[in-house]
């Protein structure tokens, strides 16, 4: 088993916490991972990216190799497009659809869905809408890990079982509703081609 | 003890933590600070009593790091590259006094410039000061270099210097720890008279001492864990990577290496192992995250005409941070990319929050600078830096910590007029100061805005030296009541704020402004709710 993971976004749209909840399942089903994060001068609105490696052989790079990804997960949909050359040809891309609009040039959307049109895997959902309507405005995030979890190589009972431990803190109510964004995130994909 | 999936800083701290730490000792810094704040919030570190308070600056940190291993205790002090320009003084000087307690100085290098203004190799640091360095290559390693250091560090006498950069800083993997060990009861160092007053005949005997110990340090090296020498079949290259460069290399060959390689984690550079390298290998290819300090130090040290690869001779390029891909040219592999990046994918710079107090600052001082033929405006390091991006550019500088005011005076001195400069709080009270001082002393012309937003906001919020106190201290120093104004900036205050600007600049003398306004960021955290 061997994933490597793009995760993008803009700095503040919580990128990081799509990472531990699958570092945590990676942890439990005791897989290695190497997972570089963006901390610093760009998480003030600018673009940010994390490397998630997962192996269950250990993993010499932090950073993953040119056209090695098997997975771009995105929370804006330009930013999934910056890591291309780092998409593997059969590799997915899971995207936000809705622009995250921060700079006076942000490109016509139209020409994004084209760009976004011409890759072979893709899913495209508004994750923010889906977490509104399964009762959590805040989980975007994990609606949008939700959708990926075909594509990560851990099971989905597992890594609800990450969101188990990174969210249990915080109560059963906010578990509750994080595995409900899982769930419509997840469901919310099955119409897209399944992998071949 | 357990396995954790710690960042490399993290990895640090715990270690630390389980070493018998007794102080660490740091100023903000990407990517340094996680360090610190872990330390900070550990219920371990609070129950041992661990010193964990930021410092005022890292001259400061390094200088009170440097008392407690004096009086015997374990100290850590942490910074990033730049970091250690400010306390180089110290640190060429302990490394003459050595150590009692066991003593690490953390450098946290940010090769690319991911937050940085310069990507300064602090190896080079370590060869001027000609103490032990060490350069992990994974989160464990640290763990293991910084839990087995303080006894290194307290058996050859002298501080360790430990390099990291953002990737090992910024990176997280699995980590195996160690049980803890008991802190050092206090005790001072027998001969520490001889050690610690260094006078200059007293220092002359240390300086024999320390080039003395440079044998000590090899042999340590060379007996070191960290450094290694893999055999491989295809002689016509031999391969010295160093800290993470030796993970880019590994990538490259996931079924083992095909040519012999030395793997370096700890310097001095470990003689033995690379001569038997040169010996057997028809070239050398250094890799070196940062500058090509292995392979300059090679060319003198080898001295048999062996041709040397790497970042001088252009096999890898002189700048920026390696990656797997860049490893893998440089050992002739095939390396492509499927898909290109899209022409529609603009720039995403960072930006000044939406309600930033700076914003609001920025604002005000555009439009008065604007009816001012040749103002200039010497700015700083901080998030207010991001003045220079649209729609603000309203800066002309941002050097080092504290120098837009004395550039402001400099520029003065030279006739230019205005002299206008903007600094934050912590950095104000990092090195602005001492040149505040400068200015009073000489009633520079110079107006001077401390953008207060009452936290070190760049690096995350953490709290501000002299929070609360600004007047006062602008007072101590000399500046006149009548020219220390301080405002508040919100729209509605733009022409209060226009008008006091104004008055300042036409004022011939020194003015000290303090806009005032916490960062959006930190009152978030405060009130949750209200977001
Ligand atoms: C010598 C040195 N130490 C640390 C840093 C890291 N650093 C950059 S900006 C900054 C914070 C500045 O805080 P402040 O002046 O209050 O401005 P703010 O970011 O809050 O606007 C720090 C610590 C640096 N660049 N140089």
């Amino acid at each position: 088993m061997k994933t490597d993971i793009i995760l993008a976004g803009v700095g503040g749209q919580g990128i990081l916490s799509i990472a531990a909840v699958i570092g945590e399942a990676a942890l439990c089903e005791g897989l290695c991972m190497k997972q570089s994060e963006v901390h610093g001068m760009s998480q003030r609105g600018g673009d940010v990216q994390s490397n998630l490696r997962l192996s269950d052989r250990p993993i010499a790079s932090d950073l993953i190799p040119l056209g090695g990804a098997n997975l771009i997960l995105s929370l804006e949909p330009m930013e999934s497009l910056r890591y291309l050359p780092y998409l593997r040809p059969d590799g997915w891309v899971v995207t936000h659809s809705e622009p995250f609009v921060n700079i006076p040039n942000y490109p016509d959307m139209d020409r994004v869905n084209d760009e976004l049109g011409k890759l072979p895997h893709k899913v495209t959902l508004d994750v923010e809408r889906i977490a509104r309507e399964a009762g959590s405005a805040r989980a975007a995030n994990i609606v949008l890990l939700g959708a990926a979890t075909p594509f990560i190589g851990i099971s989905y009972a597992q890594i609800e079982e990450g969101i188990r431990r990174i969210f249990h803190r915080k109560g059963e109510n906010v578990v509750g509703l994080n595995l409900k964004a899982l769930r419509a995130g997840m469901e919310a994909a099955l119409p897209f081609p399944a992998k071949a | 003890m357990g396995k954790y999936l710690f960042l490399g800083d993290e990895a640090i701290a715990q270690a630390a933590i389980d070493a018998g730490l007794s102080g660490v000792y740091a100023y903000p810094g990407t990517p340094s600070t996680e360090i610190t704040e872990y330390i900070q919030t550990s219920p371990t570190a609070k129950t041992r009593g661990i010193h964990s308070r930021w410092s005022t600056n890292e001259k400061t940190a390094l200088e009170a790091a440097l008392g407690m291993a004096y009086a015997g205790k374990r100290a850590l002090c942490c910074m990033k590259h730049v970091g250690l320009n400010v306390a180089a003084d110290c640190f060429m000087n302990a490394a003459m006094s050595g150590t009692h307690g066991g003593l690490i100085i953390l450098t946290a290098d940010d090769p690319s410039m991911h937050s940085s203004q310069n990507e300064q190799d602090n190896r080079v640091m370590g060869n001027f000061a000609m103490i032990p360095m060490l350069e992990p290559s994974s989160q464990q390693e640290a763990y293991d270099m910084v839990y087995d250091g303080f006894e290194l560090s307290e058996r050859l006498g002298y501080p360790l210097l430990l390099r990291i950069t953002t990737r090992m800083a910024h990176s997280r993997a699995g980590v195996e720890t160690r049980p803890p060990k008991e802190q050092n009861p206090l005790s001072f160092p027998a001969d520490g008279r001889q050690r610690f007053i260094l006078l200059p005949g007293l220092a002359r005997l240390r300086f024999k001492a320390l080039l003395k110990a440079q044998e000590a340090f090899t042999h340590a090296s060379e007996t070191s864990p960290y450094n290694q020498y893999f055999d491989a079949p295809d002689k016509t290259l031999g391969i010295i990577a160093t800290g993470i460069a030796f993970n880019y290399l590994a990538e490259n060959y996931p079924e083992g290496f095909e040519h012999p390689v030395v793997k370096i984690s700890q310097y001095p550079l470990p003689r033995r192992l690379i001569e038997r390298l040169a010996d057997t290998c028809a070239e050398i290819l250094t890799l070196e995250e940062g500058y090509p300090v292995v392979e300059e130090q090679l060319k003198g040290f080898l001295g048999k005409g062996i041709t040397v690869h790497g970042r001088l001779d252009g096999t890898l390029s002189r700048d920026g941070e390696l990656t797997p891909d860049a490893v893998g040219k440089a050992l002739g592999k095939e390396i492509s990319a499927f898909y290109a990046v899209p022409e529609v994918v603009e720039q995403r710079p960072p930006a000044l929050c939406a309600g930033c107090g700076h914003r609001d600052v920025y604002e005000a001082l555009n439009e008065v600078i604007q009816t001012y033929e040749g103002a200039k405006v010497f700015s700083d390091i901080g998030c207010y830096a991001l003045g220079a991006l649209p729609p603000f550019r309203a800066i002309d500088s941002c050097i080092d910590m504290g120098a837009s005011i004395t550039m402001a005076k400099g520029a003065a001195d030279a006739g230019a007029f205005p002299s206008v400069c903007v600094i934050g709080d912590s950095t104000f009270t990092h090195s602005g100061m001492t040149g505040l001082l400068d200015c009073v002393n000489e009633q520079s012309n110079v107006t001077i805005l401390i953008s207060d937003n009452e936290t070190t906001a760049m690096t995350g919020g953490q709290d501000s030296a002299g929070t609360g106190r600004l007047e006062d201290i602008c007072r101590g120093i000399g500046v006149e009541p009548e020219h220390l104004r301080v405002m508040t900036p919100l729209k509605k205050n733009y022409e209060e704020m226009k008008r006091i600007i104004r008055e300042e600049i036409e004022y011939r003398g020194v003015s000290v402004l303090i806009p005032r306004r916490e960062c959006i960021q930190t009152l978030k955290r405060k009130h949750p709710a209200k977001q």
